[in-house]
């Protein structure tokens, strides 16, 4: 059932840029369960639109199927959601922004839905460099049907009625890397000041924007011996980077010491200001992504924060050379050619 | 022996992939130039390069353009095929061949004639790089054949000129290769032959189209903008040709940029969902595909039916079933596609039998999608798709405007006290839909594939379950009320007896009809146009007690629709079935309604 949450706010309650309420963001009462991952990071997509002011019809967030694809019925209620077929999510999302190209595009995944049934959608639309943000909310399992172990399931991971597992995991972070991903990130649901700054900017990134977000199933991953329990996470978590989020015309408020910074600016005029905890590490450069990546893995490391980002983008639609119009709110005096235009079309073919 | 002057069947064999098609299509363009309705169609493999192909032509100066059995003319250019191709002509044909190199005696039938154009040694001799001599050898034999069959010069050399308008130089040489061929047959051989051709006036202001470019046109028309797609045969050409003629009419005028966007999707699957995403986000979208691809689009197809997203399908339909035969024709995706997807599903069908039609009906797929949002398939097929189709000119009505069905604007948001997005207001069983970014606090919505309520809330109640998807079903019923009428082929029923065809099959049974007439016997005729049937064609099956169901497909698919849909007794449906990948015929129309009329007789 979806449980609706009373409409009333406090004329006291502080309010954005837009004069909405933090509330204004928010959606129905989660049904996952009690300390569900997935509900933390619904919490740092709501504040992450509250701060950016983002006017919800602004939004369109679309999932697939699974734990996490039921979330965004969870945040932002005042935008149109869609929740659509198991590992689809993409297709769908490509359309829509093919319809309309002025929508911020939140697309919300889980680890099956993107990892083992969503693979050749997700390589593809990373590709094309389609605009939008894309998380993974990933646990690890199955949620919905009980807890199977996942394409990403850690190798030697131990499951609940204690099996382990015996394949290699797919890392979506070191695939999107290879495929070319314009900006990617890794996050801890649990790490909200690390995730909301993240989320931000990858909704001012012109192009893909993957964030892998390891977030616990409470219920079916969170044992002993798992490597995507809270317990493990914390205690394996390495960041690249401490970063705050600078939106367009706003002033730099956080400094960070002299060496170790670093200024990517986003094609919108935000900032990503970022405190770099690795020197080999640059943000912009591919290469060393890998490398730390790769490093990270070796250690037994959850590597965090943003990985890569290319601040250069041009996302599907300029590559395509689209009109700025968004295509769904043109008519037919710019769609049809009409009867004239037909007669000497038929004429080439007499 | 008198001449066979316009009627005749002329098969070209060539090996695919050495330019014969253009060759060929030119002489039929030479040919309905001349007045005379020309019915062309290609027989070729799944292949690039090196196998055999064939491309035959109809020449009726009545106007039959359905295939008809029997060749009369045979170029044989292959000889991977030629034993086969010279069984293949009809006692007292023609077998016009290269004769560079001469024909294995022991091959050759004494009841046809032989006319040997050295096509390869004359091409030699005129040009020099090897791949000319190939292309030009196409030419010669065009030549050759303007000479045996009596076809005006003057006209292809104006179809030449007009191919190479931006190549000029290209001209001469083809000017020479077509006089080569000319002028060896005219030297050589009594022309014209038996079997020729004369100029009439009989194709009016006829065009002759391929329906796929009809069908891409009618897209555009319809104003489509977002395309999603996937290669396959034979749908492939169809947004080839959307991108061919949106490159020239959706150009905004002030940027150069684009008022389209087509996606190659990586698979089926994916071409659907981007064509459910756009059309959710309020644009018109289409994908087009065949059999196998809508087998792989049925889960998404079931969402946007059940979530209510309007979706346009094209499926130029081929051989099946699996791969089936993918260079074949037929209509075997009846069922396939009315009910595709899981559940309780059912989808408006319209059947198109010329590029006429299928441009008409791709833009009035636009306007059904969006007032029943919901999956249109316009069912096309390889025929018409894939062949040229002598057919009448298309036309747009200028004062025609899109019906976008029943959506709210930000103002009607405004006006509204709450908003239901499956609240059947108007009582026809469709519902208002909010486009994304109307209102910033207004009409949001949560679109699901699982059961919900009527204001889109996810619901296991068996109640409200039962109230939405017989709502839909209300739908249904309002939808007969819009889809194309069927066309009847009498003002009054003269029978007890009757036939349905639909598509493609159209020409064979009209000409089929004239030869029952002369017969003596009496049928009344329907052509289904559309799915779901509405009153008439309940009607035409009430008032008649014995009825043909002629159909390109194994199974009569379209028969076990009709009683399925419409509770009727399944003995009175009698199916007349063609299924082996080409073209129907009259004769096989004939055949296999005499073969059940004399059992119903003798029974």
């Amino acid at each position: 059932m979806t449980y609706i949450k009373p409409t009333f706010r406090h004329p006291a309650l502080p309010k954005n840029k837009i004069s909405f309420a933090k509330a204004d963001y928010e959606g129905a009462i989660s049904t996952l369960c009690a300390g569900c991952g997935h509900d933390s990071i619904s919490g740092s997509i709501v504040q992450a639109c509250y701060e950016m002011s983002i006017e919800p019809h602004k939004l369109a967030k679309i999932s697939g199927i699974g734990c996490s694809s039921k979330t965004p019925t969870y945040f932002l209620s005042n935008s149109h959601g869609f929740n659509s077929v198991h590992g689809r999510m993409p297709s769908v999302t490509t359309g829509a922004n093919m319809a309309n190209r002025d929508l911020i595009y939140l697309g919300v995944s889980g680890d099956g839905d993107t990892a083992s049934i969503g693979m050749g959608q997700f390589v593809h639309a990373i590709r094309r460099n389609l605009n939008m943000v894309y998380i993974v909310m990933n646990n690890g399992c199955y949620g919905l049907t009980k807890g199977q172990d996942s394409a990403t399931a850690d190798f030697g991971s131990v499951s609940k009625p204690g099996s382990v597992n015996q394949f290699q995991a797919i890392d979506l972070v070191g695939m999107a890397l290879e495929l070319n991903a314009t900006f990617v990130a890794r996050s801890f649901s649990g790490d909200k000041t690390q995730l909301i700054p993240l989320i931000k900017a990858a909704m001012s990134h012109p192009g893909f924007a993957f964030i892998d977000v390891i977030s616990p199933c409470v219920t079916f991953n969170n044992n002993k011996g798992s490597t995507k329990s809270y317990d493990f996470v914390r205690d394996h978590i390495e960041a690249t980077s401490v970063l705050d989020f600078v939106p367009q015309k706003d002033e730099i408020t956080v400094s960070y010491e002299e060496g170790n910074s670093a200024t990517v600016p986003l094609h919108d005029g935000s900032l990503i200001e970022l405190r770099k905890l690795s020197p080999e590490w640059n943000p912009t450069d591919r290469y060393s992504a890998f490398v730390r990546l790769q490093k990270a893995k070796m250690k037994g490391e959850i590597l965090t924060g943003l990985l890569y980002i290319d601040p250069e983008s041009t996302e599907l639609h300029d590559l395509m050379g689209t009109t700025d119009v968004p295509l769904n709110t043109l008519r037919e005096a710019e769609l049809c050619p009409g009867n004239a235009t037909l007669e000497s079309i038929n004429q080439n073919f007499r | 022996m008198s001449a066979i002057v316009n009627d005749m069947v002329i098969r070209f064999a060539n090996v695919n992939g050495t330019g014969s098609a253009s060759a060929n299509s030119m002489f039929s363009k030479a040919i309905f130039r001349m007045g005379l309705p020309v019915s062309p169609k290609n027989i070729f493999p799944s292949n690039i390069q090196g196998l055999p192909t064939w491309y035959e032509v109809r020449i009726n100066e009545n106007g039959y353009l359905g295939r008809r059995a029997g060749i009369d003319v045979m170029v044989g250019i292959n000889p991977q095929s030629f034993a086969k191709d010279m069984a293949s002509v009809k006692p007292g044909g023609y077998f016009v061949y290269d004769s560079t190199k001469p024909l294995y005696e022991d091959m050759m039938r004494e009841d046809i004639h032989f006319i040997g154009i050295p096509m390869m040694k004359i091409s030699m001799d005129f040009f020099e790089v090897p791949r000319l001599q190939q292309l030009f050898k196409n030419i010669i034999y065009v030549g050759a054949l303007a000479a045996l069959l009596d076809i005006e010069m003057e006209v292809i050399k104006q179809i030449i000129e007009e191919q190479f308008e931006k190549k000029p130089k290209l001209v001469p040489p083809n000017f020479k290769a077509l006089d080569a061929g000319y002028n060896y047959a005219k030297e050589h051989y009594d022309c014209p032959l038996n079997v020729r051709l004369e100029r009439r006036d009989n194709v009016g202001d006829h065009i002759l189209m391929e329906g796929n470019e009809a069908t891409a046109l009618g897209a555009i028309y319809g104003g489509a903008t977002v395309a999603g797609w996937y290669p396959i045969t034979p749908s492939t050409s169809v947004v080839k040709a959307f991108e061919t003629h949106c490159k020239k009419l959706r150009i905004d005028p002030k940027t150069g940029k684009k008022n389209y966007a087509i996606v190659q999707a990586e698979d089926e699957l994916a071409a659907m969902g981007m064509v459910i995403g756009a059309t959710w986000n309020g644009a018109r979208a289409f994908t087009s595909t065949s059999g196998p691809g809508v087998s792989l689009m049925s889960e998404f197809i079931g969402l946007a039916y059940f979530a209510e997203i309007p979706v346009v399908l094209v499926n130029v339909q081929r051989g099946g079933p699996s791969t089936g035969m993918p260079t074949r024709t037929q209509q075997p995706d009846i069922l396939s596609s009315a009910y595709a997807s899981h559940g309780d599903t059912k989808h408006i069908l319209l059947f198109p039998s010329t590029p006429t039609e299928c441009f008409e009906m791709m833009a009035d797929c636009f306007d059904l999608a969006d007032r029943f949002q919901t999956p249109v398939i316009l069912m096309s097929d390889l025929d018409l798709g894939m062949n040229d189709h002598m057919t009448k000119p298309l036309k747009w009505d200028d004062n025609r405007t899109y019906d976008l069905g029943k959506v709210y604007d930000a103002e009607d948001l405004e006006k509204l006290e709450e908003y239901g997005r499956y609240l059947d207001i108007d009582n026809d069983g469709i519902c208002y839909r909010t486009i994304p970014g109307t209102h910033p606090t207004k009409g949001s919505f949560f679109t699901r594939g699982t059961s919900r309520d009527e204001y889109a809330r996810y619901s296991e109640s068996g109640a409200v379950y039962v109230r939405v998807v017989n709502r839909i079903l209300k739908k249904w019923e309002t939808a007969k009320k819009y889809v194309p009428k069927p066309q009847m082929y009498q003002e009054e029923y003269k029978s007890k007896k009757g036939i349905i065809f639909f598509g493609t099959t159209t020409y064979a049974a009209l000409e089929a009809m004239e030869m029952f007439e002369k017969e003596g016997i009496k049928l009344d005729a329907m052509r289904i146009t559309a799915f779901p049937f509405n009153e008439t064609v309940e009607d035409f099956i009430e008032q008649h007690e014995e009825i043909f169901v002629i159909e390109q497909n194994r199974d009569a698919q379209l028969r076990s629709l009709i009683i399925n849909e419409l509770d009727i007794i399944p003995a009175k449906l009698i199916k007349a079935v063609n299924y082996d990948g080409m073209p129907i015929t009259a004769q096989t129309i004939m055949d296999l309604i005499m073969e059940k009329l004399s059992v119903a007789i003798n029974n």
